[in-house]
């Protein structure tokens, strides 16, 4: 860019030097210390003097006996394909059908964007109230139904299920907003020509709107991958600890139990290791997965 | 008969979108409706509208009597607003720069952005939380440098992503008036901060949301930092509600409801920009 009048190079260092700064101080050198500090001997967060672990990789071999590392990843694999197919393909649906009405369109899109925006945090609590056993809104709704026993959402069958269903239910917006987004951008002449050429709405959709959509919708599987690993919030405030019986933990909420409740910080640490391959693993898997995939 | 069969399938398409934004808005609904009602009328009618002798203000008294709400909210807005701030004047600088300038490290500097935009926070939270206790800022009895121990790493945090948005949109602009600044003798500062930000300034206001609301509802970062009560925000507090009142349903409804409250009202005003913001990264990537 024929930038002339940035010739003189002094400011450049006033300008970048205090967002890198902040980057390399918080984020780059912290990444790299993680990895060190998951070698040592660490306890307390507080606590400064670290030893090396005998041997140094022993947490290491403890990821691979550890039960419940098996059990979070477990969890996090299902939460993914929830987040894919729950998330994305709802989203999907509600894109596509409201593409297709003329009245409302501003008005769904800001509803369903809502949830996004209420912390996960008040949410969880919500979901509490709306799963409680001792009749909540959902086992008053069963009963009003005809159904004479109270399900307890909580016990180990279905907790999976009862902490699943809200995250999945509160990004549900965020993936419809990007597709409706995709849709607008593809020209009403397109479906004009098909329609004349005698496409019916279910044609229309499947050869214009989906092909066309395949990027967006590529993107919002990886950010649904993405995002499966970074959830805490929600599992955290409905099922602390992994209850019941450790089944409910994911990769992160068993990386902050390990650190700051079994106050076992550089096994924390290696979790938090494990938690960065596994997104490095998963998300070339999906963009290998996807970018083969043809309409 | 083609008439009709277009009117069926709209019939249908509605009832789908309707029944979804139900799923949304009714949740919230009934936990606002259940939020005045005692606590045994929960238990036995939940779906009616508290009217009558079933209405009573008792939970919210509660409440504010048992939970520092207000001071929580302080925190959390001073928490937020901070962020947001910084977020906005650094990104804004470091973007100008990359935007404008051609140097040698260029490049690279764009990619140790979009490489720290892939860092989880929970790979870098417990070296952060050591270094800010050996600066002594973290795990200190002071109100301030508390604050700062949540503020710094959500600043780090959100400056990545504020940097690729930013970058996008000063791309944009031409460089002409910048030019005749320039001319005017301005040089390369008083040109950011009076040419470039005034243009830019629905961009800033969106990324400025997405930060203030990203830290506000972030849980993880304060249940490192935030130890003792006084020092809670708003999330940390509703987290220890549960164990602190557990069968309290009605108080939990109140306090859901003082948190969710505000937050809606604010939606309501800026969606444009908050939808924009929170969405604009994926958008463009």
């Amino acid at each position: 860019m024929g930038a002339n009048i940035y010739k003189n190079k002094k400011p450049l260092i006033v300008f970048l030097a205090p967002a890198f700064l902040f980057m390399v101080v918080y984020l780059y050198y912290p990444f790299f210390m993680n990895i060190i500090n998951s070698f040592q001997k660490i306890k307390r967060l507080g606590e400064m003097n670290a030893e090396w672990n005998d041997p140094w990789y022993l947490n290491y071999v403890e990821l691979f006996h550890d039960p419940v590392v098996g059990i979070s990843i477990k969890n996090t694999l299902i939460m993914m394909v929830v987040t894919i197919i729950g998330q994305v393909g709802i989203a999907i649906i509600l894109a596509l059908l409201v593409d297709n009405i003329k009245v409302g369109g501003k008005f769904f899109r800001t509803v369903y964007f809502f949830p996004i925006v209420v912390s996960a945090t008040a949410l969880g609590l919500m979901f509490n109230l709306i799963f409680l056993y001792d009749k909540g809104m959902l086992n008053q709704l069963l009963e009003a139904m005809g159904k004479t026993t109270l399900t307890d959402w909580k016990s180990e069958g279905i907790a999976l299920f009862t902490m699943m269903l809200p995250v999945m239910w509160q990004y549900v917006g965020f993936y419809f907003v990007i597709l409706i987004t995709g849709l607008n951008n593809i020209s009403d002449e397109l479906y004009e020509s098909a329609s004349i050429d005698g496409a019916t709405r279910f044609q229309r959709v499947r050869y214009i709107s989906l092909p066309l959509l395949h990027n967006v919708i590529c993107t919002c599987v990886v950010l649904a991958v993405t995002g499966a690993l970074k959830v805490f919030d929600l599992p955290w405030t409905m099922f602390p600890k992994g209850m019941p019986l450790q089944t409910t933990f994911l990769t992160g909420t068993y990386m902050y139990y390990q650190t700051m409740e079994a106050r076992n910080v550089d096994y924390g640490s290696t979790l938090a290791i494990m938690l960065v391959v596994l997104g490095v693993i998963t998300s070339q898997v999906v963009n290998r997965i996807f970018k083969e995939k043809d309409y | 008969m083609k008439e009709k069969k277009f009117k069926i399938s709209s019939i249908f398409i509605y009832a789908v979108l309707i029944f979804w934004a139900l799923t949304t808005i009714y949740p919230i609904i009934w936990v606002i409706q259940n939020s005045f009602k005692a606590k045994d009328r929960i238990l036995a009618d939940s779906f009616s509208l508290p009217i009558g002798d079933l209405f009573t203000t008792a939970n919210y008294r509660k409440a504010f009597q048992n939970l520092d709400i207000f001071g929580a909210y302080k925190n959390s807005i001073f928490i937020s607003c901070m962020v947001a701030a910084v977020v906005i004047i650094l990104a804004g600088m470091a973007s100008f720069a990359l935007v404008r300038y051609t140097f040698k490290l260029n490049r690279f500097l764009q990619s140790l952005v979009l490489a720290a935009m892939m860092f989880p926070v929970f790979a870098t939270i417990i070296p952060v939380s050591r270094m800010e206790t050996r600066w002594g800022i973290a795990n200190t009895n002071s109100w301030f440098l508390t604050m700062l121990s949540v503020i710094l790493p959500q600043i780090a945090g959100n400056l990545a992503f504020a940097i690729v948005v930013l970058t996008g949109y000063i791309k944009g602009l031409p460089i002409e008036l910048e030019e005749a600044a320039y001319m005017e003798g301005s040089n390369a500062f008083q040109t950011f901060f009076k040419v470039v930000v005034p243009l830019t300034k629905p961009s800033f206001a969106t990324v400025a949301i997405f930060s203030f609301l990203w830290s506000y509802n972030d849980l993880f970062t304060q249940m490192f930092f935030l130890r003792t009560k006084d020092m809670w925000a708003i999330t940390r507090l509703l987290n220890e509600l549960t164990s602190m009142e557990g069968t309290n349903y009605g108080l939990m409804a109140a306090a859901v409801t003082l948190v969710v409250v505000p937050v809606v009202i604010v939606y309501i005003f800026l969606q444009k920009y908050i939808i924009k913001g929170m969405t604009a990264g994926a958008i463009k990537g």
